[in-house]
């Protein structure tokens, strides 16, 4: 387990786990169908299972509790602005308590908690994928996925490449971001006092360096792609190419089976 | 059907097994020119230079006089705008075999964070082989190789990221022996090295030159080309000396100093120990060769 500790990618959890071992295309395929029949199947006990379906995959991939929590984080402001909305504007008869001419109703408040369920919900099943897929999978996933649209002119593989690439420099250009920072600091440039506006000045000189830099980089980094054989996608084998076997056919299956039984207690409802 | 290794004699199993590199590539210029589209300038004006399979070529001079440009010539990142350029007898004009060219002769570059594609460690040094089109398996047991050889196999899981800059050069050079060219092109590879990496890395391309390769190294330091054959000096886009390594030492100190080098230590003690009648004239400045002549003293 050492082996991976340095690995700091993204959201990736590295584990040992039967579904981190999934081919990423599976996954995705899942995710997917996920979101969509958590679209369709919105009542109370469907999001329990829901829920329960995420648990467990969360359990079987060694995904700390804490973590999955927090990943809904960056778009919790969405659930509550939502929320509120529909806790006052569903409109209804019976009227828990009003603000001026905002009034809560029973009926906003359970939309509310409907809606804000269900995008949590779904947020949960994308951060699955995020933890047990490592950026580079992923990439190989979608290019894979999107394969087919190639013969419509869709990138695929320059867009699976380029993620690829932004993965990798984004740390590089953090460490860039703040050398240029401390050399302009050290010089005297000042970046904290002052309004909005000097302060945003005050960055300028750091942008166009970076700029500039960022430029000759792609340059470089341009040549030593192309001096190591790279041709774009023609003609490229990756060394661990997707294979999708029983394992994937099984948890396809699986959740396919779980899924059908999700619909008809939500239809039963 | 028996396997094909089974059909080898044992010495060819051994010799594969042991080689990360084929033998050496010629490399091979003939009044080659070359202007940038967008510059006046001739940036290479008429070099002829023929190196030999094996050989390492010690490729000096001063900042902007065209050696960048020349190793770009090597690998047809560039071609040149008069006269030709030769791999192995192939002129890299020839569009269809600009992959096998290019997995013939590597170049790495200054700074390792410029040549570096993927996150992981592996990755990296797969993406040469991926873009050759081999087998997968053929892939992991290269970059198993690559990795062993720069000590960085224990570190295969781990995040670019996360390593050390002679680290991520060590990794720029797995790379490229995971592509197993016939010619290495260092160009100022070990400038931004702290002196421990910088002897280590040395060490891997002295490994990779007694296995056959041939080497072309770009750089502003005396002391790392003590082991090459012959240098090239280049000023303006022109040869403007070339001859044995040891003869380039041997030029006064203040003659190297009017063309910006330092003379290396090693070969200032040479030297003197020459002047005195100690060593004969014929050692090579090189510390092992004269330690070895001062042994035999006693
Ligand atoms: N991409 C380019 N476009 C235009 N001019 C260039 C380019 N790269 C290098 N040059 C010019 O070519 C000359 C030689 O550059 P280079 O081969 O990098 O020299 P060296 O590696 O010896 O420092 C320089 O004058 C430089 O300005
Ligand atoms: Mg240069």
């Amino acid at each position: 387990m050492s082996l991976i500790k340095g690995v700091t990618l993204g959201q990736y959890i590295p584990a040992d786990s039967f579904i981190h071992k999934l081919d990423p295309r599976c996954k995705l395929l899942i995710t997917v169908l996920s979101m969509i029949l958590i679209f369709i199947s919105g009542s109370f006990p469907a999001m329990a299972m829901w829920a329960s379906l995420i648990i467990f995959t969360a359990k079987r991939s060694q995904i700390p509790a804490k973590a999955l929590i927090k990943s809904a984080k960056p778009i919790l402001v969405l659930i509550i602005f939502t929320s509120l909305l529909n806790i006052f504007f569903t409109g209804g008869s019976n009227i828990i308590f009003s603000i001026g001419p905002l009034k809560a109703s029973v009926e906003g408040t359970v939309t509310a908690l409907r809606m804000g369920l269900r995008l949590y919900l779904l947020v949960l099943f994308t951060a699955l994928l995020t933890f047990t897929t490592s950026p580079s999978e992923l990439s190989d996933g979608l290019e894979a996925a999107f394969g087919p649209l190639t013969r419509f002119g869709f990138p695929a593989h320059e867009v699976a490449m380029m993620m690829t690439i932004a993965l990798r420099f984004i740390p590089t250009l953090f460490e860039e971001t703040e050398r240029i920072i401390n050399a302009q600091v050290s010089r005297g440039a000042d970046f904290v006092s002052g309004g909005l506006i000097k302060r945003a000045k005050a960055y300028i000189p750091v942008l166009i360096p970076l700029f500039v830099l960022v430029f000759k980089r792609a340059d470089t980094l341009a040549s030593a792609m192309e001096a190591r054989c790279y041709r774009g996608g023609k003609g490229r084998v990756r060394m661990y190419p997707l294979t999708w076997g029983s394992a994937e056919n099984k948890a396809l299956t699986a959740f396919v089976v779980f899924s059908a039984a999700v619909i008809s207690l939500n239809r039963c409802m | 059907m028996a396997p094909v290794s089974a059909m080898l004699p044992r010495w060819r199993l051994y010799s594969w097994s042991n080689n990360l590199m084929s033998s050496g590539t010629t490399l091979y210029l003939k009044g080659a020119e070359f202007q940038y589209p967008d510059n006046e300038k001739k940036v290479l004006k008429g070099i002829d230079l023929e190196i030999r399979a094996g050989e390492w070529i010690a490729l000096l001079g001063p900042n902007g006089s065209g050696k960048s440009t020349l190793l770009k010539l090597f690998n047809a990142l560039l071609l040149p705008s008069q006269g030709c350029c030769f791999i192995d007898g192939i002129n890299t004009n020839e569009t269809k075999s600009v992959a096998l060219i290019r997995s013939k002769v590597s170049i790495v570059f200054q700074n390792p964070e410029d040549q570096i594609v993927a996150s992981v460690v592996e990755e990296d040094t797969a993406f040469g082989p991926e873009n050759l089109g081999l087998r997968s398996d053929e892939i992991k047991i290269r970059v198993k190789e690559a990795l062993i050889s720069v000590g960085l196999w224990e570190k295969r899981k781990h995040a670019v990221s996360s390593l050390s800059g002679g680290q991520k050069q060590r990794l720029a050079l797995a790379g490229v022996f995971a592509i197993r060219p016939g010619s290495l092109l260092l160009d100022e590879a070990m400038s931004m090295l702290d002196p421990a990496s910088r002897k280590s890395f040395l060490d891997l391309i002295k490994r990779e030159h007694s296995s056959g390769c041939t080497i072309v190294q770009v750089t502003h330091r005396l002391d790392e080309i003590l082991n090459s054959d012959r240098t090239v000096v280049i000023t303006d886009g022109q040869i403007s000396w070339q001859g044995k390594t040891e003869n380039f030492l041997s030029i006064s100190e203040n003659e190297l100093k009017d063309m910006g080098f330092a003379k290396p230590p090693v070969a200032v003690l040479k030297e003197e120990l020459v002047k005195s009648g100690i060593i004969p004239g014929s050692t090579r400045s090189d510390i092992g060769e004269i330690r070895k002549k001062l042994c035999l003293l006693q």
